[in-house]
C-alpha cells in the first residue's frame, strides 16, 4: 500500500464527535455504502455526495471524540477519506482509524494552514503534509513503526491474517 | 513514582515498572461487548477464521442499547450477538434481562480493584470507580483481544484531581464531573488517567463515583480511577469471587497535571448544548423551557439518582407540557426502586418508567422532535444525539432534571432542600 496520498482538503472544525460523523441510529444498517450516506448528515449533510475517494479531512482538535464506535472512522473510509490532519485526536477514534488502515497524523494548528478545496499531498511514512495549492509542506508527527505497519497493512485484521498465514508457513 | 494506571499497567505486563508513553502488551482481565459494537465484533472475527476465542471466560456479553429490538435490523443485530456467543462458547452471556452494561457488568462481580478492563464502549471507564483500570475499545481492538489474549496500550500520564471540602446537599457526582467538564474541556485530558483525591472522596457514595469516572471520557480521558476504600469493599461484597489486591498511588507519584476543585462553593451545574465541556452554574440557564426531562443511562440511572428525584417529587406532578423519562439502570435497580415506591412516586408525578435500557440516551426512543429542548441526566448532549438536529439538549444531574421537570423550566435543585 502506498504510503503517499493526494486528495482534496475538506475542513471541519474543533471537538468534530462520533454522534456527527455518525448518528446512533444508523449503526444498525447492514449495507455499509447506505450506512455511510449518513456520514456528517446533522452538520454536512450534502458532504457524501460531494467527496470523490481519496479526499483528506483537515479539522480542528479532538477529532472523533465521544463514542467508540468503530462506523465513525468506518463510514468516512467508505465514502473515500485517505487521512485525517488535525492538531489532536480523540484517543478511541485514534486506535479505531489506524486499525481500519486509515492514515492519522497530527500537526498543530493545522486548520491554519489548509483552506477547503486546497490539493494536498501526504507522505504517511515521513508525517509529512504538502499543501499544492499554496507551495508549503508542513511535519506532522510521525507515526510509531508498529502503527504504520497497521496502516500499511490496509488494517490490523488484514495485518493479523498476513502474521497468521506467515506462521503457518504458507 | 508510579501512579495507579502505571502500576496497574506494569502488573499486567509482567513488568517490574512502566513508564508514560511506553508501548504495552497487556493482559486483559475482563472484556465487555454489548450489541451496538457487539455485531461488527462477530463479523471481525470471523474474517480471521479462527476455531476459537483466547479467554473466552474473560468475555462478558449483553444486549443493552436498541432493547427490546424495535426494528428488523435491531433484531438481526441482536440475533448475530447471540449467535457469536453460542458459536464461542462464551458463558458469560446475559441478554437484554439485566439492564445497561456499565452497572450490570460491576453488579455481577465482573469488576475488581486493580484490575485491567476494556469494553466495546466509550463509557467503559465507569468502573474505574472501583479502582479498577478500564477503558473503551472499538471493535476491531475487541477482535484482536478475542484472538490473541493481549492488547496494545499506551502507558497513560496521569491527572490529579483533588476534591476539596465536602459536597453540600442536593449536590451530585454529576455536578463534580461537569465541573471538571467547564474547567479543563473536552480534550483537558486527552490521553490521561485521572486520579480523584481529597477529602470530599470518603464521603462520595459509589454511586456518585461510578457518575464521575463515567464521564472520564467526556474530558478526553483514558481512566478515571478512585482508590477503594471500605465503601468500595462493601459494594463487591458477595458479588465479586476474584481474590484481589488494591492497588494505590504512591505518596510521591508523578502526576503530569493537578487541579484543585473546591467541593464547599460548588453549585449544580449544567451542561449547555452541544457539548459536556459546556457547563455553568444553572444560575445562569435558570428559567429555560424544556419539553423533555431524562434521569438514567449510564450515568445516572442508580438508586442515589432515584432516591434524589423521588425526594423531590415525592407528591407532587410535573408542570403539563413536560415529558420525564425515568430508568433505572439495571433490573436489580428496578426492583429496588420498585421494592422501596420510588416507582410509584415517579408514576404518580406524571413520569414515564421505562425498563432498563440505554434508550433516550441516545434518541432510541424518548426521540426529540425540530425545535424541542431535552433536559437530561446522561453523559452527552452532542448535536442530533437525542433526534433532530434542531433539538437541544442541556446536561444536568438527577436532582436537577426533577426539579426543573415540576416547574417546566430549567431550576435549582436547592429550592427543595429543607434542614
Amino acid at each position: 500500500m502506498s504510503s503517499v496520498i493526494t486528495g482534496k482538503v475538506w475542513k471541519f472544525g474543533d471537538n468534530i464527535d462520533t454522534d456527527v460523523i455518525i448518528p446512533g441510529r444508523y449503526l444498525t444498517i447492514r449495507d455499509p455504502i447506505q450506512m455511510a450516506s449518513h456520514a456528517f448528515e446533522p452538520i454536512r449533510p450534502n458532504f457524501t455526495k460531494e467527496i470523490a475517494a481519496g479526499d483528506i479531512i483537515v479539522s480542528g482538535s479532538n477529532f472523533g471524540s465521544g463514542s467508540s464506535r468503530e462506523e465513525a472512522p468506518f463510514v468516512l473510509k467508505t465514502v473515500g477519506i485517505a487521512a485525517i490532519v488535525a492538531p489532536s485526536f480523540a484517543r478511541i477514534f485514534y486506535r479505531n482509524a489506524i486499525n481500519l488502515g486509515i492514515p492519522l497524523l497530527e500537526l498543530k494548528n493545522a486548520p491554519e494552514y489548509f483552506e477547503e478545496g486546497d490539493i494536498v499531498e501526504i507522505n504517511s511514512e515521513e508525517g509529512t503534509i504538502k499543501n499544492l495549492t499554496q507551495n508549503v509542506t508542513y511535519q506532522g508527527t510521525k507515526l510509531p513503526s508498529f502503527l504504520m505497519e497497521i496502516i500499511n497493512a490496509g488494517g490490523a485484521i488484514a495485518a493479523i491474517k498476513e502474521r497468521i498465514k506467515r506462521q503457518r508457513g504458507q | 513514582m508510579p501512579t495507579i494506571a502505571e502500576k496497574i499497567f506494569a502488573i499486567h505486563s509482567d513488568a517490574p515498572k512502566v513508564e508514560p508513553g511506553q508501548i504495552v502488551n497487556a493482559d486483559v482481565d475482563i472484556i465487555m461487548m454489548h450489541e451496538m459494537l457487539g455485531m461488527r465484533v462477530a463479523a471481525t472475527y470471523e474474517e480471521l477464521e479462527l476455531d476459537s476465542i483466547a479467554y473466552p471466560d474473560r468475555v462478558v456479553v449483553l444486549l443493552d442499547h436498541w432493547t427490546p429490538a424495535n426494528s428488523i435490523d435491531v433484531a438481526i443485530v441482536h440475533k448475530t450477538t447471540h449467535e457469536f456467543v453460542k458459536k464461542y462458547k462464551i458463558k458469560n452471556w446475559f441478554g437484554m434481562t439485566e439492564g445497561i452494561c456499565h452497572q450490570v457488568v460491576p453488579e455481577l462481580g465482573f469488576v475488581w480493584p486493580g484490575a485491567l478492563i476494556v469494553g466495546t464502549d466509550s463509557h467503559t471507564c465507569t468502573y474505574g470507580a472501583f479502582g479498577a483500570l478500564s477503558t473503551g475499545i472499538g471493535s476491531t481492538d475487541c477482535a484482536i483481544l478475542l484472538a490473541e489474549g493481549k492488547l496494545w496500550f499506551k502507558v497513560p500520564e496521569s491527572f490529579k484531581i483533588n476534591l476539596n471540602g465536602s459536597v453540600p446537599p442536593y449536590i451530585m457526582g454529576k455536578d463534580i464531573i461537569l465541573k471538571l467538564a467547564a474547567e479543563i474541556g473536552v480534550e483537558g485530558a486527552n490521553y490521561q488517567s485521572l486520579e480523584f483525591h481529597g477529602e470530599a472522596v470518603k464521603d462520595l457514595s459509589i454511586d456518585s463515583r461510578m457518575t464521575i469516572c463515567n464521564m472520564a471520557i467526556e474530558v478526553g480521558a483514558k481512566a478515571g480511577i478512585f482508590e477503594p476504600d471500605q465503601r468500595t469493599l462493601d459494594w463487591l461484597r458477595n458479588r465479586v469471587k476474584q481474590d484481589f489486591e488494591i492497588i494505590r498511588a504512591d505518596s510521591d507519584a508523578t502526576y503530569s497535571n493537578e487541579i484543585n476543585l473546591e467541593m464547599n462553593e460548588l453549585e449544580p451545574q449544567v451542561a449547555k448544548p452541544h457539548s459536556p465541556g459546556n457547563s455553568v452554574p444553572v444560575g445562569e440557564v435558570q428559567g429555560i423551557k424544556f419539553d423533555q426531562g431524562f434521569i438514567g443511562s449510564c450515568t445516572n440511572g442508580r438508586m442515589e439518582d432515584l432516591r434524589i428525584a423521588a425526594k423531590i417529587l415525592k407528591g407532587k406532578k410535573i408542570q403539563k407540557d413536560v415529558r420525564l423519562i425515568i430508568t433505572p439502570a439495571s433490573k436489580e435497580i428496578y426492583l429496588s426502586a420498585m421494592k422501596d415506591g420510588l416507582l410509584k412516586i415517579f408514576i404518580d408525578a406524571g413520569a414515564l418508567v421505562t425498563h432498563s435500557t440505554c434508550g433516550v440516551c441516545l434518541g432510541i426512543f424518548g426521540t426529540l422532535a425540530p425545535g424541542e429542548v431535552s433536559l437530561s441526566a446522561s453523559n452527552r448532549n452532542f448535536l442530533g444525539r437525542q433526534g433532530s438536529r434542531d433539538a437541544q439538549i442541556y446536561l444536568a444531574s438527577p436532582a436537577t432534571v426533577a426539579a426543573s421537570a415540576l416547574k417546566g423550566e430549567i431550576t435549582d435543585p436547592r429550592e427543595f432542600f429543607t434542614k
